[in-house]
This record gives C-alpha cells, sequence and structure tokens, in this order.
C-alpha cells in the first residue's frame, strides 16, 4: 500500500469519479444529445424519400392504365379524361438510352481496359483518371449545350436540327465516366497471378484480356453500365434543347433525327403546365420513370451481391 | 457460500485487485472461455499464457470491458475490481476503462502528434496539471523519452514500431490508471524493443498492477510474479469448436518449476501450443 | 486501340471547353468582367449581366451544404455506430442511397406540388419575425430560392452520408479501441478519433456535393422562380446559371446565346475549381494511421 500513497498525490490531479455511472453528470448528458441529434438526423434523412416515393405512388400511381401507357399526349387542355398517355415518351426514354448506351459502352469499357491493363499509373493513366473525374463533375446541362452547339446548332448530322441523336449522344457524355470508373476498379480487382499465368502459358495480351480479365470482372462491370444507364435516363437537362419533345410515336428509323419525347422532358414540361391533366400525366410519368430506375437500381444490387457470393 | 465470497471481496485488506468469479464468455452462441476463477494480486505482474485461441485476450478484455465493443458478446458471472462488480448495471464503463488501461496487440497510435498522442487521454481525463510535465514524465516511464524528445509535433506513425508500442505504453501511464492490460505487447516487436519494453514493465510495476498477455514463455519467466495458464478443449457441449478455461494459476516460479497440472508441464515444456 | 478510347475522355473534356469558349467569346469580348457583376438582361436592348444568376447559384450550393453536411454526416455517424441493430442501420443506408436514384425531375415536380407549398407558412413566420434581415426581407409568394436550397439539401444529403459512411466504415478498429482503451467516451472517441482520421474522405464527399448541386438543373428551375431581378432575401424568386441554360436556351439566338454561353462557362469554371480542389483536398488530408 505504500506505493498508493505518494500516487494519490499525482491522482489529485485528475477527476477521481467513482466507477457508479451517474446519469446526470454533463458527459453522459452530452452522450445523450448528441446521439439524440444522430438519430434524429437519420430520420430526417429518410423522410424526402419516403415523401417523394409515397406522393408518386399516391399521385401518379392512381392513374396508371394501359390506355396512359400507351397513347401518344393529347395538346395541352383541361379535359382530364382525354389528355392521353405517355407512350412515345416511355418509348423515347428507353431509344435514346440505348443510343447512349451504344456509344459509351465501347468507349467506356476500352478506356477502363486501358487504364487497368496497359498503363497502370503511367502520367497519362493518371491524367485520363484526373479527366473521369472532372467529367463525372461536369454539370449535366453543359452536356447539353455542348451538344448543342456542335450538333445541333450546326445541323451537322444531315442536316437535322433536334434529335434523337443528339440527345442519346448528350447522354452519352454523362454515362462515360460511371463505365470507365467501375470498368477500371473491376479489372484492378482481379488478382495479377492470374494475368502472369495467362501471359506465362504463351496467350497474348489480347487473349489474356478478352478470355481472362474481361470475364472475371464481367459483373462489375455489368454493375457500372446499369447505374450509367440508370443515370442516363432519369436525365432531363442535358435533353431540353437536343432531343426537345414530341407528341408522336416515333415510326421508322429516320425519325430518330427528329424530336423525341422522353418522360424526363415530358415530366419538366407538363408539371408547367396550368392545367391539371397534364400535371396528372407528369405525376404518372413519374411513377413509370421511377419503376424503371428503382429496377434498375435493384438489378445492380443484384449483380453485384451474386458477385460477392462467388468471390468470398 | 456466495455470501461469504463476498464478504472477502469487500474487504480492503485482502491483496487481490482483480477477481474473477466463474466467469464464462461468449461469442453469439459460441462460448470462448468458460468457469473461470482468478484472484490477481494488487502491484504484481500477473501473465496469461495459452494456446492460441484458447480466449486470454477474450479474458482480458473483460477486465475493463472492452468486450462491450464487440457486437454479441456476452458474458456470465462477475468480475471484481477492488471489489466492486464490474459488470453490475450502475457501472459507467468510461470510468472503469479510465482506472483499467490497455496496451494493444498492434501499436496504435492516434493519428496526432507524439504530444497529442499523450495529452488526448489526460485531457479527457480531466487532468489539470502541467501538460508538458506528464508527457515528458510518462514517455520518460515508458522509456522513449529520447527518442521522442526532439520531435513532439511529429506524427505518432513517424515513429517505429516498438518506439509506436511504448508511445501507447506512455499514453497509457499519462492517464494514471491503477491497472494496466497488455494484449501481447511485443509481438510485433524486434528482440531489443522487447527488452526495452520488459524492462518498463518492471519500473511500472512499482505503481501499477499490470497483467500481460504473452506467448512467449521466456517472456512470462521474466517479467511476471504470477501466471496463469489457460487451455482450449472440445466439449460436447459446444459444437463450435473449442472452449477455454483456465487450467492454472500460481506465482511464476510455481507454474515454470512444479506445475500441478500435466497439461501446464505440457505447454511449458512445449509439447503442444 | 485502347488508348484512343481513353483519350476520348480527354478530347471531351477539352471540346467542351474550347467549344463554350468560343461560342462565347464575342459576349466576353463585349461585356468582359462587367458580365459577372451586373444584373441585366434584356435581350432587346442586348444587355446582359449574370450577377443574379451567380448569386443565386453560390448562394444555393452553399446554403444547402450549410444544412446538408451535418445531416448527412449525422447520418453516416447513426449507420456507421451501433446505436440499434444493423437491420435497422441497413434499412436507413439503403434509403438514403435510393434517394440518390430518383430523377432531380421529379423532385422538382414534388417540390411544385408538395414541398413548397407545404413550406410557404413556415416561411412566412420566418419573414414575419425576421424580416429585418436582408435574407428575409421579403414576403414568400411562391417559388423562390428558398424551396430551391431545400430541395438541393434533399439532393446531395445522399451524396454525404454515403461518402461519409464509406469513410467512416474505412477508420480501422483498432483506432476506436485505442480511444476508448484510455476512457474516452463514443463521443469523444468521433469526435476526436473517427472523424478526424475520416475527415479526407467527407472533405471530399462534401465537395463533390458542393459541385453536384452548383451544376444542378432541373428541379432548381422548376421551384426557384426563374427571376434575373436582383434581391437578397432567399424568399423572393431568383435565378441559377443552369437554370439560365435550362430556361433561355431553346429560344436564344445572336448576343444572348453567346451570353449564355459565357454564363456555362463560368458554371464549367467554378465546377472545375470545386473538382479540383476536391481531389487536392482528399490528399492534403488523408491522415497516416
Ligand atoms: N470478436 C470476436 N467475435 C467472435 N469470436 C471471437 C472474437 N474474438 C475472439 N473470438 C473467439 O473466441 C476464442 C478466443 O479468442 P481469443 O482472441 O480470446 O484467443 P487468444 O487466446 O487471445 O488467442 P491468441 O493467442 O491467438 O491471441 C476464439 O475461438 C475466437 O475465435
Ligand atoms: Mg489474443
Amino acid at each position: 500500500m505504500g506505493c498508493k500513497e505518494t500516487k494519490s498525490k499525482v491522482l489529485d490531479m485528475y477527476n477521481n469519479h467513482s466507477l457508479i455511472v451517474n446519469p446526470n453528470s454533463k458527459r453522459n448528458l452530452l452522450e445523450k444529445i448528441f446521439t439524440l441529434l444522430s438519430i434524429i438526423c437519420a430520420i430526417v434523412a429518410i423522410i424526402p424519400l419516403m415523401l417523394v416515393i409515397s406522393f408518386v405512388l399516391i399521385k401518379g400511381g392512381s392513374y396508371i392504365s394501359l390506355d396512359l401507357l400507351i397513347l401518344e399526349p393529347e395538346p395541352p387542355g383541361d379535359d382530364l379524361l382525354s389528355a392521353g398517355g405517355i407512350g412515345p415518351a416511355i418509348v423515347g426514354t428507353l431509344i435514346m438510352s440505348l443510343i447512349a448506351a451504344i456509344i459509351s459502352i465501347p468507349i467506356g469499357v476500352g478506356g477502363g481496359i486501358f487504364l487497368s491493363e496497359f498503363s497502370k499509373n503511367g502520367n497519362f493513366a493518371k491524367f485520363i483518371r484526373f479527366g473521369t473525374n472532372v467529367l463525372a463533375g461536369v454539370p449535366s446541362i453543359i452536356a447539353g449545350v455542348f451538344i448543342y452547339a456542335i450538333i445541333v446548332s450546326t445541323k451537322i448530322i444531315f442536316g437535322s436540327m433536334f434529335s434523337a441523336i443528339a440527345g442519346g449522344m448528350a447522354l452519352s457524355i454523362l454515362m462515360l465516366p460511371t463505365i470507365i470508373k467501375t470498368t477500371d476498379e473491376g479489372l484492378k480487382l482481379v488478382p495479377d497471378d492470374l494475368r502472369k499465368g495467362a501471359l506465362g502459358v504463351g496467350a497474348s495480351k489480347f487473349t489474356m484480356i478478352t478470355n481472362i480479365t474481361l470475364p472475371i470482372a464481367f459483373r462489375s462491370i455489368s454493375t457500372g453500365v446499369v447505374l450509367g444507364i440508370a443515370r442516363a435516363a432519369g436525365e432531363t437537362a442535358p435533353l431540353i434543347f437536343t432531343a426537345l419533345f414530341s407528341r408522336y410515336y416515333i415510326t421508322g428509323l429516320e425519325d430518330l433525327f427528329y424530336e423525341m419525347s422522353s418522360l424526363s422532358v415530358l415530366i419538366y414540361n407538363f408539371a408547367l403546365e396550368p392545367y391539371e391533366a397534364q400535371n396528372q400525366l407528369a405525376w404518372s410519368a413519374s411513377f413509370v420513370l421511377i419503376i424503371i430506375l428503382l429496377g434498375m437500381n435493384i438489378l445492380s444490387r443484384w449483380i453485384t451481391s451474386s458477385t460477392t457470393e462467388k468471390n468470398f | 457460500m456466495l455470501h461469504n465470497k463476498d464478504k472477502i471481496k469487500n474487504n480492503q485488506s485482502t491483496n487481490n485487485c482483480i477477481s474473477f468469479e466463474n466467469v464464462s464468455i461468449k461469442y453469439g452462441n459460441s462460448v470462448a472461455i468458460r468457469n473461470v476463477f482468478c484472484d490477481i494480486p494488487r502491484s504484481n505482474v500477473t501473465s496469461f499464457i495459452g494456446p492460441s485461441g484458447c480466449g486470454k485476450s477474450t479474458a482480458l478484455r473483460a477486465i475493463n470491458r472492452m468486450n462491450d465493443l464487440i457486437d454479441g458478446c456476452q458474458l456470465l458471472g462477475r468480475v471484481f475490481f477492488e471489489g466492486i462488480d464490474l459488470y453490475s448495471v450502475d457501472i459507467d464503463p468510461v470510468e472503469v476503462r479510465r482506472k483499467i488501461g490497455m496496451v494493444f496487440q498492434q501499436p496504435n497510435p492516434f493519428p496526432k502528434s507524439i504530444y497529442e498522442n499523450i495529452a488526448f487521454g489526460a485531457r479527457i481525463n480531466g487532468y489539470k496539471g502541467n501538460m508538458d510535465d506528464l508527457v515528458e514524465s510518462s514517455l520518460r516511464k515508458a522509456a522513449v523519452w529520447e527518442e521522442c524528445k526532439d520531435k513532439l509535433n511529429e506524427s505518432g506513425y513517424s515513429l517505429s514500431g516498438g518506439q509506436q508500442q511504448r508511445l501507447c505504453i506512455a499514453r497509457t501511464i499519462a492517464i494514471q490508471p491503477e491497472v494496466i492490460l497488455m494484449d501481447e505487447p511485443c509481438s510485433a516487436l524486434d528482440p531489443i524493443s522487447t527488452l526495452k519494453i520488459e524492462e518498463t514493465i518492471h519500473e511500472l510495476k512499482k505503481n501499477f498492477t499490470i497483467i500481460i498477455v504473452t506467448h512467449n514463455m521466456q517472456q512470462a519467466l521474466r517479467v511476471s510474479d504470477y501466471t496463469a495458464f489457460y487451455n482450449a478443449e472440445s466439449t460436447q457441449e459446444s459444437n463450435s469448436g473449442k472452449v477455454g478455461y483456465l487450467v492454472e494459476f500460481d506465482k511464476t516460479n510455481k507454474i515454470f518449476n512444479s506445475p500441478k497440472q500435466q497439461a501446464t508441464q505440457d505447454y511449458i515444456s512445449g509439447k503442444f501450443g | 486501340m485502347v488508348l484512343a478510347l481513353a483519350s476520348v475522355v480527354a478530347l471531351i473534356l477539352l471540346s467542351i471547353f474550347v467549344v463554350i469558349f468560343f461560342e462565347s467569346r464575342e459576349s466576353i469580348s463585349r461585356y468582359g468582367l462587367n458580365f459577372l457583376i451586373t444584373s441585366a438582361w434584356n435581350p432587346v436592348t442586348d444587355e446582359y449581366g449574370a450577377f443574379t444568376a451567380i448569386y443565386g447559384t453560390l448562394l444555393t450550393s452553399f446554403a444547402s451544404l450549410l444544412i446538408a453536411v451535418p445531416l448527412g454526416v449525422g447520418t453516416a455517424i447513426f449507420i456507421t455506430e451501433d446505436f440499434v441493430n444493423k437491420k435497422i442501420r441497413n434499412f436507413i443506408s439503403v434509403m438514403v442511397e435510393l434517394l440518390a436514384a430518383i430523377p432531380s425531375v421529379v423532385l422538382g415536380l414534388w417540390a411544385i406540388f408538395i414541398l413548397e407549398p407545404f413550406l410557404r407558412p413556415i416561411f412566412q413566420l420566418i419573414h414575419k419575425f425576421l424580416g429585418w434581415i436582408p435574407f428575409f426581407s421579403t414576403s414568400p409568394i411562391g417559388p423562390g430560392i428558398a424551396p430551391a436550397i431545400i430541395i438541393l439539401v434533399v439532393m446531395i444529403l445522399p451524396i454525404i452520408t454515403s461518402i461519409s459512411k464509406d469513410s467512416l466504415n474505412q477508420v480501422p478498429q483498432r483506432l476506436r479501441q485505442a480511444s476508448y482503451g484510455i476512457g474516452a467516451t463514443r463521443w469523444t472517441t468521433i469526435f476526436n478519433v473517427i472523424i478526424p482520421a475520416a475527415i479526407s474522405g467527407i472533405t471530399g464527399g462534401v465537395l463533390l456535393a458542393l459541385g453536384r448541386a452548383m451544376g444542378e438543373t432541373m428541379a432548381v428551375t422548376m421551384i426557384i422562380g426563374n427571376s434575373n431581378s436582383f434581391s437578397w432575401s432567399i424568399f423572393s424568386p431568383g435565378y441559377t446559371i443552369s437554370a439560365m441554360l435550362a430556361n433561355q436556351f431553346g429560344e436564344a439566338d445572336g448576343t444572348q446565346v453567346s451570353s449564355l454561353m459565357y454564363a456555362a462557362l463560368i458554371l464549367m469554371i467554378l465546377s472545375l475549381l470545386v473538382n479540383i480542389f476536391a481531389q487536392w483536398a482528399v490528399k492534403k488530408l488523408s491522415l497516416k494511421y
């Protein structure tokens, strides 16, 4: 016990509490307050989603019918019963997302392969990675402005101005960074041993990539592609002055060179109409768009989770 | 009988600092250690030895309630510290950890300056004295002052592994606990750093009760006054692998020279583990 | 071949700059830097200045950040700590991420018909009691800067939350143990050890969100009121650069197009700066541990 005596002097300089919990001490109260704040944050954070989803489900879902899904929208007016439908917009969204995917998947996957297989940490690769991050941060409206300037106003594509092609190109600019990044990261996860093994048995680099690394990274690349398409399908800003809007179905390939409607632009246009009938169409289009996007999100989650099951 | 024991526990004249009373610890459904009884004396060094996975760390973490941080970890029985049941509902685990400090297997300085690594703990414990003095004296006691004195403002991670571990010891000393728990503090270190830390432990023994987990039998022999030997065995009731238990607890020289149990004899002579 | 594909990224980025700069040079040479500090926007007299839009862009993005950062980081802490069981935390985490999947035009629709009417009485109260502050000096009458700020909060919250969550999760368990081991409480540990260790990632997320808020177009266009007359008040209608582009680009010609391009160039430079600053800050702030 002798040493205890000299120690007590030192201990005097500390707050010497008993081991018994004191729920009213300043420290314990502060702990509780911060915990409460954090719980409040979490609750507040999910309220918007709950509200948006429920309003879209209720206001949009209640009018969903076969007619609504396939009819063409009528000119704006206050006639609730014959406002028409959103058929052309659904088709337009799918077509322009497809055009965007066709443009950006080869470029994006190719760029990703370059980054992780050919120039892992070279200066040029660093520069491209940086560029990809910057491109991902470019506001989506800028993509629209850019395509407007080089495609629409110059009428460079067979003299057409506003067109589905231009819209798809604007969307592809937004998809590109997502696809490059996921390809790059997916390929990075492929163990180097496999590459060395393939090259060791005399496979060419091309064979190695197409037969070994790409198949292994396939799932994470597809996740990226799905997420990229989902992002593009929900975008409006790049389309409002590239693809513009149309009330009619496309009837043939040549229609790709004319204005085309999309769900998102339809929502934008009709939300601002003073007529209830058009507002209602906007809600219904939101319902359909959200179902499509949530579906894609769940699809990408499912792809990711089945990957992890396989690997571990 | 429990009654009787309680009386002894509450009697301050006993020399026991920490007492395990029928302690069993479960992770989820799998039992890690069961039915440990053990009285650890004050102002001594006690070492926990035993084969890997027998629950030494688990038992050690039970003493300052670090197991609380692990999801699904559950303790049955009682752990006493100076006669107080650490697991009774009105105990504040934060205060427990202020009185029973811990040094971990991997050196884990904070990503702060060397000075702050020590000052942080003292400050949150309400230290009111001169901080510079405290930093210096703690680093000196942990035998790392010479290496640190010129770079107090550099990151704790600018030190070598052994120095980092001694910084962590200094950090623990600075909060003036009554007990210091060390979980294999030398396992990541070279022999010279190990020796330095052992010297540090010898110094600290004067002021603190120390409990150290080690895989190195020579180290247990060198630094500890008492030794607890844990082992693990497969039991019928637990299908989830082995369950740890305390085989023998005694003065270190008894454990190493004349153990009562055959298992202890086998382990220290290197037959298994 | 793949090298060529990779270069496409650089090419696109570069041509965006070149094209926008090229298209805006008429306006640049005509108005110079005055463009940044005047609020005229008159196609008839051909007078253009983007001050209102720049003010709106900066005000909405920083104000939304001010609200969304504590909210998002608080949520991220909730998800990474063990206040409640894992199922509930996962649920919250997925919910917040799904929020990011909702297109901004849908949020805009929701803002017009649900959020703004709901908030208006609250804003009116604020105006009534705090009207002497320039920021609250006009009476809320409908679309305006304030609801735009709120909808931006909703949009950037998922970014901040999910990036903060990832950074907090990456802080090694041994640092938490070290802190608890010397008698720190949970929140002392969070504030002094966990957050500082995760700060580079969190900052990166916050700056990413700032960039997103600056460039966000649809929801803001639909709710901000689209007015080029300047007012300090957040309850009055305003403009952001992207809203201006969305609104006027379709029908503009001549100097107006050039001026819009000039505004687009400013937006582009702003978001580029934020982006580069983000990448720099992440490197600069990351601690070794
Ligand atoms: N966090 C945990 N979650 C679940 N089980 C655990 C956890 N930590 C330890 N265990 C289990 O408890 C048993 C005892 O582990 P413990 O770490 O205490 O052993 P140990 O004696 O310290 O081993 P070593 O000498 O290797 O450090 C082991 O079977 C281990 O699998
Ligand atoms: Mg251990």
